[in-house]
């Protein structure tokens, strides 16, 4: 789609996390204008997991951290447990985002090789004064336990002598220290091998199944989102395209940007290889996005209707909802 | 079918101060002319240095390799770095998995691309331009005549991929060796560079040695795959035959770990325990023993051989998928 609406949103009191008309815009000289993220809405209910998949530059990654205020959105609403963070003055924003934590793409990097894990961890719980020395200490100790690292043989080494699963399970037990209700995971295993891919991905469905969490997960990795997701929400150039249930979305794409994406992932058995007529080239510039659908100059099936208008989200089947003038039946 | 390059028994340690570190030991790969033959594998399996040392790209008073490896009727282990040299560009090329660090960031990409026509097929730097220009055509490039005049931070990573593989394509090459060319790189511009290969190998007869710890690449563009794990190639059969009769438990095991679009959602993935042991202390039975759910006594001491069944499927376990025990 690259189109707008709000057909998919729920408005239900079991909304942990709404966004509305949400607009990211970064001035890049000469006038010019990147449209990173243009009027954008979802909800996240208690207990989802919210995959948002696309390609580089689609905006995923400008999405949620404007969600975190990082930096705040051009315009719109983020509602998250009954307030708006976009409104909040700047020490009510840093309580409110104790309970909103984030997990990056690479883990050694996002762990300051000169703290101890010990450090890595305490520090969020010192800062909000959870406890006594000996009970923050406990605390640690059982998050390393429950992400599946022996606490005696890591508190006292630091990030750059561990490999990147390790990491990956250390920052996991970190965005928990404060036991956050909702977790932000940013392509967590893209920079993982296959195998260690598994164990995190385990280990995440495991944690938001104990610790009763909402997720928001980014990946490109369609393989893995449908793995792990509840809902899927497929983004191109700023836009929502499609919102479904995994399965309905994988087995019946409505919109043929989500059918090009599926179509292009490699299936691991020789004998189920598709063939069939590639996306051809790549997303235009976010700077200076087609009129009406922003996917119609890719678009196979696309009219002159497509240039004209912007596709409103719609529901095609229950809970399958399309920006698409022309949806796959 | 006959081989177009003949890889027996090589080895490459290199010198470390933690001691001498066994990168890949005791390899056998045959590479049959006009086939593509995937090398799949986790980071650290050896897959890379493999191919380098295959080339003899890999040179340093810290490398030792040892074994033989025969490319088009050249011995390339008896020659020296300059013969190999000669090699290159006509004979093999390779294309890498970051294409801005491969291509030069302060020469334009006519320059770059002309250079192996000039050097290696003596054309005229007009002449080398104009083939250039075809050559970007080919790789399916538009606007090539711009393209030839831009420096490679103005491209996006697709296109510098297409510019790589053009470059190693211009002196028709019988061996191209793409190391994870499209791990870097977008879905869906993964499937237009894979199909791009797909279609130029068949054009210029071209074999292919294909890189990649991705599977779904494996099982949709090559005719043979070799499994490798510490160093090792563990499994080695036609790419059909792999995946529908596996006889090595780590290649079941790496197939079994990766979420699949064809799976139901919600599917929990089984997990390979633990890591690739340390490749500086190999341990002295099976290197994957540790973390094999059919492991025995046996394998944790005795080293597996490779045993090769009747109908060319090779594979190095004691105790492999399929047989009683």
């Amino acid at each position: 789609m690259a189109g707008s609406g709000t057909a998919h949103m729920r408005n239900t009191v079991d909304s942990v996390l709404t966004v509305r008309d949400l607009t990211v815009e970064f001035r890049v000289g000469n006038n010019k204008t990147v449209k990173a993220v243009s009027g954008l809405s979802l909800d996240v209910v208690k207990g989802e997991t919210l995959a948002i998949v696309g390609e580089s530059g689609c905006g995923k990654t400008t999405l949620v951290r404007a969600i975190l205020q990082l930096p705040p959105p051009n315009s719109g609403e983020v509602i998250f447990d009954g307030t708006d963070l976009t409104l909040l003055p700047k020490e009510n924003l840093r309580s409110a985002r104790t309970s909103m934590q984030m997990i990056f793409q690479d883990p050694i990097s996002s762990l300051n090789p000169r703290m101890t894990v010990h450090q890595l961890l305490d520090e969020p719980l010192e800062i909000w004064d959870r406890g006594t020395r000996a009970e923050r200490d406990e605390r640690i100790n059982k998050l390393l336990f429950s992400v599946g690292l022996e606490p005696d043989l890591v508190l006292n080494r630091r990030s750059y002598e561990f490999s990147g699963g390790q990491c990956q399970r250390i920052s996991i037990a970190r965005a928990l220290a404060l036991d956050p209700r909702m977790l932000i995971c940013d392509e967590p295993v893209s920079a993982l091998d296959v195998s260690i891919q598994a164990q995190i991905l385990n280990l995440l469905l495991f944690m938001k199944e104990t610790h009763g969490l909402t997720m928001l997960f980014i990946s490109h990795d369609l393989a893995v989102v449908k793995a792990i997701s509840t809902r899927v929400m497929v983004m191109y150039l700023g836009k929502i395209c499609e919102v479904a249930p995994p399965d309905v979305l994988y087995s019946n794409p409505a919109h043929h940007y989500t059918r090009a994406l599926l179509n292009s992932v490699p299936i691991p058995d020789p004998t189920k290889q598709i063939r069939t007529e590639l996306l051809q080239g790549e997303p235009p510039s976010p700077m200076n996005p087609p009129s009406g659908c922003r996917f119609r100059t890719r678009c196979v099936g696309a009219s002159a209707l497509c240039a004209e208008q912007e596709p409103q989200l719609r529901e095609v089947s229950p809970g399958q909802f399309v920006a698409c003038h022309h949806p796959i039946v | 079918m006959s081989s177009l390059m003949s890889i027996k028994n090589m080895s490459v340690n290199f010198d470390t101060p933690g001691g001498s570190l066994e990168a890949v030991r005791g390899v056998d790969i045959e590479i049959p002319a006009g086939m593509s033959v995937g090398v799949v594998g986790e980071s650290g399996s050896g897959k890379t240095v493999m191919c380098r040392a295959a080339m003899g790209l890999l040179q340093g008073s810290t490398v030792n390799r040892t074994g033989t490896v025969i490319f088009d009727g050249h011995e390339l282990t008896a020659m020296s770095k300059e013969q190999v040299r000669e090699l290159f560009g006509s004979g093999m090329a390779m294309i890498f998995q970051d294409p801005l660090t491969a291509l030069n960031p302060v020469r334009r990409i006519g320059a770059q691309l002309s250079e192996g026509l000039r050097i290696r097929l003596g054309m005229s730097k007009s002449d080398a331009m104009a083939r250039s220009k075809e050559l970007l055509e080919l790789v399916r490039i538009p606007n090539a005549a711009a393209v030839l005049k831009s420096f490679p931070y103005q491209l996006s990573g697709g296109m510098r991929q297409r510019v790589m593989i053009a470059i190693a394509i211009a002196c028709n090459p019988k061996l191209l060796f793409a190391d994870e060319p499209t791990t870097a790189l977008d879905v869906t511009v993964q499937a237009q560079i894979l199909q791009l290969l797909r279609e130029l190998r068949e054009d210029l007869n071209m074999s292919m040695v294909l890189v990649t710890h991705d599977l779904g690449v494996v099982a949709g563009n090559t005719d043979y795959v070799a499994v490798m794990y510490a160093g090792e190639v563990v499994e080695y059969a036609p790419t059909k035959k792999l995946f529908a009769d596996m006889r090595m438990p780590y290649t079941e095991a790496l197939l079994d770990s990766i979420p699949r679009v064809d799976h139901k959602s919600g599917t929990r993935l089984s997990v390979i325990a633990g890591r690739l042991p340390d490749p500086t202390h190999r341990p002295a039975g099976c290197g994957f023993a540790p973390r094999c759910k059919y492991a025995q006594d046996k394998c944790t001491t005795d080293h597996p051989e490779l045993k090769t069944d009747p109908d060319g499927h090779v594979y190095r376990c004691w105790f492999p998928i399929g047989e009683a025990l």
